[in-house]
């Protein structure tokens, strides 16, 4: 045995070999959320076809939903229409939907895990580039276009070619101050953001094997971002640990079994892999983007880089980069005043990161002037964090607490960046426009280091504002 | 379900500059509130067009001379991002046809594909080659050769690849897997029987 954990996924989903070489894979679960279904729908309805397996499809509502005004009907049309729909796709075709009275609703990708639907061996597709995040649990999960949503719905499967796979080895402890979103960050840097083309990322090491779940949701999460179109950790005692009880994961008479056979899609340990690279978290420090793509971040205490500096061929980007964020090169990012401070998103809305940020921010107040917001990953997340209190510290502290979504992540609901704002934020991707204007301007880093911008109104060093230990 | 066999494109070329072009960029999230594709074309890089104020900006894409072209050029990593189908539907429905760059981004090449618009990759040079000559004449005809795995401007032959996979299924009247997929639904029946978290219904 020398197989990955892709491979045996990938053959076990495996229907046929089309003509063409691609593979006609059996998606186990299939995401679906407003903004990119409904088209799917309609192309079923032309085509005159139903949903295959309509019971391994759920659905959620999170990118378009307001966070402050949860009642209906919203305020914004489309947005209102598109809920609408989704609600009336699912009925018509018999759809599980965690609809925002539900309970459920939320991040798709918060959602899953949290309810068990995410499970190690299983193949998981949906709408949206960072489903890599449920790789964590040792699932095969990517992201899919709306035709492609379609064919899930309609066969239960999709045409794909199998990826190589590069295991990623990171070794050590994290350092206070240095959180799994700078793990990620420090891998996009280094690896660069097509660096992970034609590639799934087998994240390992002594770092991943010490992780929560929650922590390799957030690497696995932004593999994308590294241009990986799936990203995925080994299952392990970790792993089935957080899924135990989940209302849908295996019940106690099938647990064992369950168990079992998850552990048998775990890469073998003389598996093939077509790269190894690693890196150790002594050379990991508090991360932040200065540019326009994920893989433009330097350490907090480092220099904003001179385009003349770099490769030839990042120059421009470099040069539109800095332009865009009116950064000067060679100049510390430190220092740079900050009017928003955003804690949210699939990358970083989960308990564990809104516990964490809450245990520093406790008795601290948010600059004046700066607008900070914090949007919980679920109904799920919020439920738990309004019980222990936590909602209560971000509020005192001057943050507004939210209802789930994805927020100011995407800016397609009304939490948008205004003008040329600067955004602290704990999301995913700092391409222009991205947080809803044009303008706008994002820098990437983990919950506390945004937490740590609210407090000073200017992106700092966490380690410098809160006492870590 | 008979489909085009896409073998060649013809017609008018445009550069638009720039490494890691992503799919925000391609189409902003905004405009994705939408539950059709229409009229998605005209706000394909909406936000590279126009100021906040609607007015124009500067780019290869409002620029008269390169109106009406059917073959965009483009860097590495371009339509990186988002899993947003959104954005081949909006670049197709400005009315291009193909894509010519560095390298591509796998679910915008993936969306591009089952679209029929092909994502072809030519060495760097032959892009910023290309993009030369339709600078000094707009009007040139190019034409992408899946056949062949060439484009051809102005007397003049580059090579241009795709995987082939993707090129089988574009020459083939294959791109839009749905009819492959539909083709043996108790095979898939039977993949799923083997597995214990597919609860066959």
């Amino acid at each position: 045995m020398s197989k990955t954990l892709l491979d045996k996924v990938w053959e076990a989903h495996t229907v046929r070999e089309l003509s063409n070489g691609a593979t006609q894979l059996l998606i186990g679960t299939h995401l679906i959320h407003e903004v990119t279904s409904p088209q799917a729908f309609g192309m079923l309805r032309d085509l005159g076809l139903k949903v295959l397996y309509p019971q391994r499809t759920f659905a959620t509502v999170d990118h378009i939903v307001p966070t402050d005004e949860r009642e209906e009907p919203f305020s914004d049309k489309l947005a209102d229409e598109m809920i609408k729909a989704l609600r009336r796709n699912c009925e018509e075709f018999d759809i599980t939907f965690f609809d925002l009275r539900s309970g459920r609703q939320g991040i798709v990708h918060i959602v899953g895990p949290a309810l068990g639907i995410t499970q190690p061996g299983t193949t998981i597709a949906c709408g949206d580039s960072h489903t890599s995040t449920h790789g964590a649990f040792g699932a095969i999960a990517f992201g899919i276009g709306t035709s492609q949503v379609r064919d899930v719905l309609a066969t239960q499967t999709m045409a794909i070619r199998k990826p190589n796979v590069r295991r990623i080895n990171v070794d050590g402890r994290l350092a206070p101050g240095v959180y799994a979103k700078d793990v990620i960050l420090h891998i996009i840097r280094k690896l660069g953001v097509n660096g992970g083309l034609g590639f799934a990322y087998e994240y390992g090491g002594s770092t991943f094997d010490a992780f929560t779940q929650e922590e390799r949701m957030t690497v696995c999460n932004m593999s994308i971002e590294g241009g990986a179109r799936v990203g995925y950790v080994n299952p392990d005692e970790t792993t089935f640990d957080y899924l135990k009880g989940r209302p849908f994961a295996p019940g106690n008479e099938e647990w064992s079994t369950a168990v079992t056979r998850w552990k048998s899609f775990a890469s073998d340990p003389d598996a093939k892999y077509d790269d190894i690279v690693a890196y150790r978290t002594v050379d990991i420090g508090p991360t932040v983007t200065w540019g326009i793509n994920p893989g433009q971040a330097i350490f907090i205490d480092e220099k904003v880089p001179a385009p003349e500096d770099l490769p030839e061929k990042d120059r421009a980007t470099a040069e539109e980069a800095i332009a865009h964020m009116h950064l000067k090169a060679g100049k510390p990012i430190k220092g740079t005043k900050v009017d928003v401070a955003f804690l949210g998103s699939c990358t970083n809305a989960r308990l564990s990161d809104l516990t964490e940020v809450a245990r520093h921010l406790k008795g601290r107040k948010v600059k004046n002037g700066v607008k900070a917001i914090v949007v919980p990953g679920s109904q799920g997340v919020s439920q738990i964090a309004e019980k222990m209190g936590l909602a209560e510290i971000f509020r005192e502290a001057g943050f507004e607490w939210r209802g789930a979504g994805c927020s100011m992540c995407l800016g397609m609901n009304p939490d948008k960046l205004i003008g040329d704002q600067l955004c602290a934020s704990s999301s995913n991707r700092n391409f222009k426009g991205r947080q809803g204007s044009p303008t706008g301007r994002t820098v990437l880093m983990s919950p506390l280091m945004v937490a740590a911008a609210a407090v000073t109104g200017e992106i700092t060093d966490a380690r410098e504002v809160f006492t870590l230990s | 379900m008979s489909l085009e066999q896409i073998t060649q494109v013809t017609g008018r070329a445009v550069y638009v500059p720039g490494e890691d072009i992503d799919t925000d960029r391609i189409i902003p999230a905004r405009f994705m509130k939408c539950v059709t594709f229409d009229g998605l074309g005209e706000f394909a890089f909406y936000d590279e067009r126009k100021n906040a104020d609607g007015s124009e900006k500067s780019h290869p894409l409002s620029d008269p001379r390169f109106l009406g072209a059917r073959i965009l050029l483009a860097g590495s990593n371009f339509g990186c991002g988002s899993s947003r189908e959104h954005a081949p539907q909006a670049l197709y429905r400005f009315g291009f046809r193909a894509v010519l760059a560095e390298s591509f981004a796998e679910i915008f090449f993936g969306n591009s594909t089952t679209l029929g618009m092909p994502c072809v990759v030519m060495a760097r040079q032959d892009v910023l080659a290309l993009a030369g000559l339709v600078e000094e004449d707009p009007a040139l005809l190019v034409t992408l050769d899946l056949l062949e795995g060439k484009v051809t401007a102005a007397d003049m032959d580059f090579k241009a690849t795709l995987p082939d996979h993707a090129r089988e299924a574009l020459v083939r009247g294959k791109w839009d897997a749905i009819a492959d997929l539909l083709e043996n639904v108790p095979e898939i029946r039977r993949v799923a029987g083997t597995l214990p978290y597919f609860k066959t219904a």
